[in-house]
């Protein structure tokens, strides 16, 4: 039980003002921007995006610089933000088929109508650190090349496997609006929906290393890269006074689709199965761990045996929340004197008769031994 | 020009004033406020909506093609004016730029104007202009790092 205390107003103030202070660090060394932050920090802003469940690059890299680059108190930030908007409605589902690729990769196809391109990537470099990058210089330039005809077109690899039935069908959409977890407090069990909308806002550290268990061993899958992409999507709303879809404008997503062991019944002949992660902006770890763990939660669904941790739903989705987390963690920080206090008493109380029920034989041995 | 495709059943009018909707998305606001200029629209529209930012719930597919599922809400903004001649406009944006969102919805009023809807589409056309040219820049450097891979032979023999 927690009591509260009060007081040490003048004390908070003036901590406060030390945090704004130590905030801007060494006055010598120029201030960040927010556009800095934005355009510079991107990949650590699209987290704060995703898992703080709001899309608005320039609130994250805002609330990174305010938070001093604390990822989660970032995500604190932001989604306190959004409890302080009305919300519109919900969008259109986005048409990741039609997205304006800046990356696709397939680690099934080497060949794909549309191509793979590598985009702004990670891969492949030597990961040796670029003391250039301490020095300010001109700016690089990307090298460019003539589009080929086909690259407008890039149909998904699942859909690639599904024309040829090689891959389950995914759930038709009957037009029951998803469940909402925060609308509706999340409840046992919960639908594939449900769990993807807890997986996307979910820790990317824990999401990961969930992930990472299912590929040792612990509710393996036999997961392969299907597709990764990368790029932007239209988003459409439609607002009850139009009644058409109003352009709203573009984001940037990342998907990753998992083809995974296949399954056959006596009706079904076999084929794969499909896990599927989706963040916003360029957040390809985040995406690949919840295509893993999107897999391992439909364990039950497709009849497989249960028992690891990233097969078991309440496990995963009640503690896969940074913020939930960090806020039961981090509350252990605050006064908590009368909870103490009344353990103290407890604990001197049984002390007191441990020693009275000893009280003999134990002083003989403490004297025999000095 | 946007990319934007008719939908199916869509009527013509209504596929050109979402084609305008998603210009003014994509313009800087102060691309809007020259083409406001250009049009010469000074008789400021009244609000019917003063602008307000708000949340719209981004929703996916499950597989990509499937159910739909909740990913995470976005920032919007919207507006809405009435020209003095009745025309209403709307506008809603990502992001939080309230004044960009009623420029937004006084371009939509105005394109509403029959006489005026050529006028209003020309004025928007150095953001489409600009709009293609960066995709075809960006396009352009993306299809530098397409690549093909090789499979090596296993050597077993």
């Amino acid at each position: 039980m927690y009591v509260a205390v009060k007081g040490g107003e003048a004390a908070i103030a003036n901590a406060h003002r030390l945090l704004a202070e130590t905030r801007r660090g060494d006055t010598a060394v120029p201030e960040l921007s927010v556009a800095q932050i934005r355009e510079q920090m991107a990949l650590l802003v699209d987290r704060v995006m995703t898992e703080g469940s709001l899309h608005d690059p320039d609130l994250a890299a805002l609330a990174l610089k305010q938070a001093r680059g604390d990822l989660i108190e970032a995500v604190f930030l932001v989604r306190a933000y959004r409890t302080t908007l009305p919300r519109f409605g919900a969008s259109e589902p986005v048409e990741t088929g039609a997205m304006t690729l800046r990356r696709r990769i397939s680690a099934t196809y080497k060949d794909l109508p549309g191509g793979q391109v590598l985009g702004p990537t990670f891969d492949y470099t030597h990961r040796l650190v670029d003391f250039a990058l301490a020095a300010e210089g001109e700016a690089p330039v990307a090298a460019e090349a003539e589009p080929l005809p086909d690259a407008a077109h890039a149909p998904r690899v699942t859909d690639l496997l599904g024309n040829a039935g090689l891959i389950e069908p995914s759930a038709p959409d009957d037009g029951t609006p998803p469940a909402d977890l925060t609308r509706e407090p999340l409840d046992f069990p919960a639908d594939r929906a449900l769990r993807l909308q807890a997986l996307a806002r979910g820790d990317e550290g824990f999401v990961l290393a969930l992930g990472y268990s299912t590929q040792r061993g612990y509710g393996r899958t036999h997961p392969f890269v299907g597709e990764i992409r990368v790029g932007t999507v239209a988003v459409e709303f439609v607002p009850e006074e139009l009644g058409f879809a109003v352009p709203l404008g573009e984001i940037d997503l990342t998907e990753c689709q998992m083809v995974n062991q296949f399954h056959g019944s006596a009706e079904v002949p076999p084929q794969f199965t499909r896990g599927y992660g989706l963040a916003f902006g360029q957040s390809e770890r985040k995406a690949m761990a919840m295509a893993l763990v999107d897999r391992a939660l439909r364990a039950e669904e497709l009849g497989e045996p249960i028992g690891a941790p990233a097969q078991d739903q309440e496990f995963v989705l009640a503690h896969c929340d940074a913020l939930q987390a960090t806020g039961f963690v981090e509350h252990l920080k605050l006064p908590h004197y009368v909870d103490f206090q009344a353990e103290l008493e407890l604990v001197l109380r049984l002390r007191a008769e441990h020693a009275a029920r000893h009280a003999t034989p134990q002083t003989e041995m403490k004297e025999a031994a000095e | 020009m946007h990319d934007h495709t008719p939908s199916p059943g869509e009527s013509p009018d209504l596929a050109a004033r979402r084609a305008v909707m998603a210009l003014c998305g994509d313009a800087r606001p102060e691309e809007l406020r020259q083409a406001l200029t250009q049009l010469g629209a000074t008789d400021a529209p009244e609000d019917l909506r003063p602008p307000e930012t708000g949340l719209v719930m981004t929703r996916g597919r499950i597989g990509g093609d499937g159910r739909p599922f909740n990913l995470g809400e976005a920032t919007v903004t919207r507006a809405a004016v009435r020209l003095r001649g009745g025309e209403t406009g709307f506008a809603y944006h990502l992001g939080r730029d309230r004044a960009k969102a009623r420029l937004a919805a006084t371009l939509d009023a105005l394109w509403q104007v029959p006489h005026r809807r050529e006028a209003v589409e020309a004025a928007l056309a150095p953001v489409a202009a600009r709009r293609a040219a960066e995709r075809a820049a960006e396009a352009r450097r993306i299809a530098a790092t397409r690549v093909n891979f090789f499979t090596m032979a296993r050597g077993e023999d």
